[in-house]
């Protein structure tokens, strides 16, 4: 009766994915469940989509361990697992005397973290670097191992890694309980069944203490803590950045930053409210208005013209305020990677290994004999050469219909990214994975053909395809019925 | 396929067509239209509402049934060959045209000359930023459309239309006739920015109600849309606090403006126009590169597909001549500036030689206007031409000819503007 596993892994976000495909590595048997019907459709859909160097957390606690040890590992996993990763290094920019000290003290700080390379510049060597910033920075903080990354197309990698190496991944299913079976392992209540394990991950994220107390730990709670954001066109790019540049830092947050993207987009944001709910992401007025003005503080002349599309994400804030890892104090064999705020992308492969190490302690687990180190290739039409393209579309023709017009994705394309290992079964998903829909008309020509494609690929009818979330239907049925 | 084209024209729609049979009929032997549709036809096959033609076919159509014409009318001419299925990636300077379809892969396409005829898109949500939630009921009256349409289904069945663009009014019907319940439609502006028939036709007769001055500040719902907050706007279309209300729905229609389609045309380096978003073009609807010609709503965003395909005539006529080498040196370039209550004219300038025909200038006002109006084009300081005018709307482009002998004589830069009284 029902699925037996020797870890469940509950959460698909980057933690959920990089533990999977670190446990999967070893002799154990993993099934991953996720409540959305994709992965990543939580805080590590939206987020800053920045590897930090590693000088903003206190030294010694989890956060900044993880943080540099994260940093350093993303370094060696980016061509194994082919992750889109840029290394552009951060500033961190001071406008004031009293901010320059500040950047100072980072520096001091990020030293005694263990990052490598950091300078402090004057604001001309800043400018020269960003000619955009405002004439009024005086002095920043440059940190060479920083980069911009794509959270989503990470975690789908570690998710293609897993299930290469034999792990199980069940997504539109919820976790509804957990009971401890005194020391003979869990049983896991899903909207799918149940799932017997020996070992249980809680990785899921802003409800990650809502999990524990399924299972009986109620030693932490988590805060929800909102940042708001503000995407913009490629074609602005020449009047905002190339790299990060972060405001000097403020008590509760890394400040409103301008910021690039791995795709050639920018962005203003985040700001930090806290919040009772764990899944509103509203984006508001005065939100809009406050990241508009802080960034202006950088960049004074922002092409907001060019501004494409906003958005928010939720920050998983522990009471401590620092990560908790490792196994649960009342629980045995339950393992917490919880309150993962920032730097919780960064630090995702130093969480992974750390658990990974413990469960394969605690379950007597070897390395797999054989290991699968990538994932299968993904062709990206725009990035081939001519013949490349044109073999291709011999091929298979549908890599010469263009869908998408904004970012020239094909045909073939979309459907390689609903038939991958854990292909997409959404819209949001189609776009996450290849950015159908991501450019300037945001979906407005290829929407259709992209709901199209996924009904026939999925084999559901049209009414039953998705934007992302459980219940995000798009289209119903002309004649009553509705989507039934 | 690599061989030599008189005229190559990127897009299918009605300027694209239209251009061809121009093309075809000024000269042009081999002449090249490539559509990434799998029809052509553009926007209109998904336009079903009728009111099209008057103009240009002096009868009432239908969207598709005018797009059909256009096509009917070159589908046979042994000049033109349509290939669809078939975008286009890249257009060069020496007019080299890159492109693919699944049949014939990756093709290099040489034309003499060439006409862009790519149409427009919408502006999106996030274009405006609306705060809120991002759930699954938030479309661009276009998309829906489309889908309404074209495929069958419908997006939703309580509907809220933001913008009164015209697309948006005629959703508005289109949503009421499928039997689904339209709660509003707001217009963050003044006045609305529809045709006055379409008002009348798609509102009224359906007692949906238009809220002027007013716009959405908040959406609602986590997976599907539940409702608006809805404020009134001050004079800088700022919502004003105190003003907003809810209104329940399940569907969202943005029809908050086009923009025209031009990353070719950027790709290519072509001089654009910051209001009208399209390349600047010539009274020959030439673009600042040599042979390379554009028309319809990839030049400026146009109301009637007719003034589209007027436009296209011009570029595929002279789109041919420059093929086969009769173009015609230019000796005057005269600058058209616009004047008073004028927010953009095209054709940008006039490039003007030995031979002369009559011009047509198309203008859009800055603002609403009623009562006795005076468009007036002045050159080198003195009025050259002048129409009396009882109404404008931003919504509604005005075209006006200026006669061959006027254009055969200018010698300076012209103003167009237009002032009330006399
Ligand atoms: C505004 C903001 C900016 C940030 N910027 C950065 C940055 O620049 N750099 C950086 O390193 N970090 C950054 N972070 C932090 C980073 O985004 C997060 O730490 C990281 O994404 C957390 O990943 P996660 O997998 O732990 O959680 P999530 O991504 O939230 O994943 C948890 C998953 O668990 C699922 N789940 C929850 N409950 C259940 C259940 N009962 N059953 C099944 N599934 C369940 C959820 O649906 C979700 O998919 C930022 C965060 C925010 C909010
Ligand atoms: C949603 C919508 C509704 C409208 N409704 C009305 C209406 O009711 N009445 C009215 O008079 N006007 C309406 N219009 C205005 C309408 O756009 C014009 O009347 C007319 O269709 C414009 O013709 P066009 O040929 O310039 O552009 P389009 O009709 O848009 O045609 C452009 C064509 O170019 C193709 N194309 C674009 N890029 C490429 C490329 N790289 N390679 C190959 N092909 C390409 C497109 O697929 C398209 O078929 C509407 C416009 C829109 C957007």
């Amino acid at each position: 009766m029902g699925r037996q596993a020797d870890v469940v892994v509950i959460g698909g976000g980057i933690t959920g994915t990089a533990t999977l495909a670190a446990l999967a590595r070893l002799d154990l048997s993993c099934v991953l469940t996720e409540k959305e019907p994709d992965i990543a459709a939580g805080t590590t859909k939206a987020n800053s989509a920045v590897l930090h160097a590693g000088f903003d957390a206190p030294t010694g606690s989890m956060k900044a361990k993880m943080n540099v040890e994260g940093n350093r590992l993303y370094h060696e996993l980016q061509d194994e697992l082919g992750l889109d990763i840029q290394w552009t290094g951060s500033l961190v920019c001071a406008t004031t005397e009293e901010e320059k000290a500040q950047i100072e003290e980072l520096k001091a700080r990020g030293e005694a973290n263990g990052v490598p390379g950091m300078e402090i510049w004057d604001g001309d060597k800043a400018r020269a670097k960003e000619p955009n910033l405002s004439a009024a920075v005086c002095s920043a903080l440059w940190a060479p191992t920083a980069g911009i990354c794509w959270p989503f197309g990470m975690a789908e990698a570690f998710a293609e890694n897993a299930l290469e190496n034999g792990a199980e991944i069940l997504r539109d299913c919820e976790v509804t309980g957990i009971r401890a079976e005194d020391g003979q392992g869990f049983t896991i209540e899903t909207t799918q069944g149940t799932i017997r394990a020996r070992f249980v991950v809680n990785a899921a994220g802003v409800f990650a203490d809502k999990v524990a107390a399924m299972a009986g730990d109620t030693s932490f709670s988590i805060h929800p803590r909102k940042g708001e954001y503000i995407l913009f066109d490629k074609t602005a790019q020449d009047k905002m950045v190339r790299g990060i540049v972060f405001p000097a830092p403020t008590q509760t947050t890394k400040g409103i930053l301008v910021c690039a993207t791995t795709h050639g987009n920018t962005f203003v944001g985040p700001n930090a409210q806290e919040q009772d709910s764990r899944d509103d992401t509203a984006v508001t007025t005065a939100g809009m208005d406050e990241i508009i003005a802080g960034a202006k503080k950088l960049v004074p002349e922002l092409p907001m013209g060019a501004s494409i599309t906003e958005f928010a994400g939720i920050r998983a804030v522990s009471d401590t305020n620092d990560f908790i890892v490792g196994e649960s104090k009342t629980v045995k064999g339950l393992y917490h990677a919880a309150g993962i705020q920032s730097p919780g992308l960064t630090s995702a492969p130093a969480i992974a290994r750390l658990l990974a190490e413990e469960i394969a302690k605690a379950a007597g687990a070897k390395a797999k004999a054989k290991v699968v180190k990538g994932r299968p290739a993904q062709p990206i039409f725009r990035e081939l050469s001519a013949e490349e393209q044109a073999a291709l579309i011999k091929k298979d023709a549908r890599y010469g219909r263009i869908i998408c017009r904004c970012e020239t994705i094909t045909e073939g394309e979309i459907v390689d990214a609903i038939k991958r290992p854990c292909g997409a079964r959404t819209v949001d998903g189609v776009k996450r994975r290849i950015r159908a829909g991501m450019g300037r008309c945001q979906g407005g020509f290829c929407g259709p053909r992209v709901i199209e494609i996924l009904s026939r690929e999925l084999g559901i009818p049209v009414p039953k395809v998705r934007k992302d979330g459980a219940d995000s239907y798009m289209y119903e049925e002309k004649l009553g019925g509705g989507r039934k | 396929m690599s061989e030599l084209y008189d005229v190559i024209i990127v897009g299918g729609g009605p300027a694209g067509l239209t251009a061809a049979l121009s093309a075809q009929q000024n000269g042009a032997k081999k002449i090249l239209v490539l559509e990434r549709d799998r029809e052509p036809g553009g926007i209109l096959q998904q336009c079903v509402h009728n009111g099209f033609g008057l103009h240009h076919f002096k009868e009432e159509l239908t969207g598709p049934g005018y797009a059909q014409r256009c096509y009917d009318l070159v589908k046979d001419l042994p000049e033109v060959e349509i290939l669809v299925d078939t975008m286009v990636l890249e257009v060069r300077k020496d007019k080299t045209v890159r492109a693919v379809s699944p049949t014939r892969g990756v093709m290099e396409l040489h034309g003499k000359s060439v006409v862009l005829t790519m149409g427009c898109r919408e502006r999106t949500r996030g274009a405006i930023r609306i705060p809120g939630t991002r759930p699954a009921g938030v479309y661009t009256a276009g998309a829906a459309q489309r889908m309404v349409n074209m495929e069958g289904y419908i997006p939703g069945r309580k509907i809220v239309i933001l913008g009164s663009g015209d697309i948006g009014l005629i959703m508005a019907r289109r949503m009421s006739l499928e039997g689904c319940k339209v709660q509003a439609v707001l217009e963050i502006c003044p006045f609305s920015n529809g045709l006055t028939r379409n008002i009348v036709q798609c509102l009224n007769d359906y007692d949906i109600p238009l809220h002027l001055s007013h716009t959405i500040v908040a959406i609602h719902g986590k997976d599907r849309v539940t409702g608006v907050t809805v404020a009134k706007v001050d004079e800088k279309s700022r919502p004003i606090p105190g003003t907003e209300f809810e209104i329940d729905c399940d569907t969202v229609l943005l029809s908050v403006g086009l923009i025209p389609e031009n990353e070719l045309s950027r790709g290519l380096g072509l001089q654009m126009h910051p209001l009208t978003s399209g390349p600047i073009v010539d009274q020959r609807r030439e673009t600042s590169e040599p042979g390379i010609f554009a028309a319809g709503n990839v030049v400026h965003v146009h109301d009637l597909v007719d003034f589209v395909s007027d436009e296209a005539e011009i570029a595929g006529k002279f789109a041919a001549k420059a093929a086969l080498g009769a173009g015609g040196g230019a000796a005057r370039d005269l600058a058209v500036t616009t004047g008073e209550n004028i927010r953009t004219c095209v054709p940008q300038h006039l490039r003007l030689g030995a031979e002369t025909e009559s011009v047509r200038l198309f203008m859009r006002v800055t603002q609403p206007l009623r009562g006795k109006l005076k468009l007036k084009v002045e050159s080198g300081g003195e009025e050259v031409f002048s129409k009396p005018l009882m109404i404008a709307k931003p919504s509604e482009m005005i075209a006006v000819d200026l006669p061959e002998a006027k254009v055969g004589a200018l010698t300076s830069d012209l103003t167009v503007s237009l002032t009330e009284g006399n």
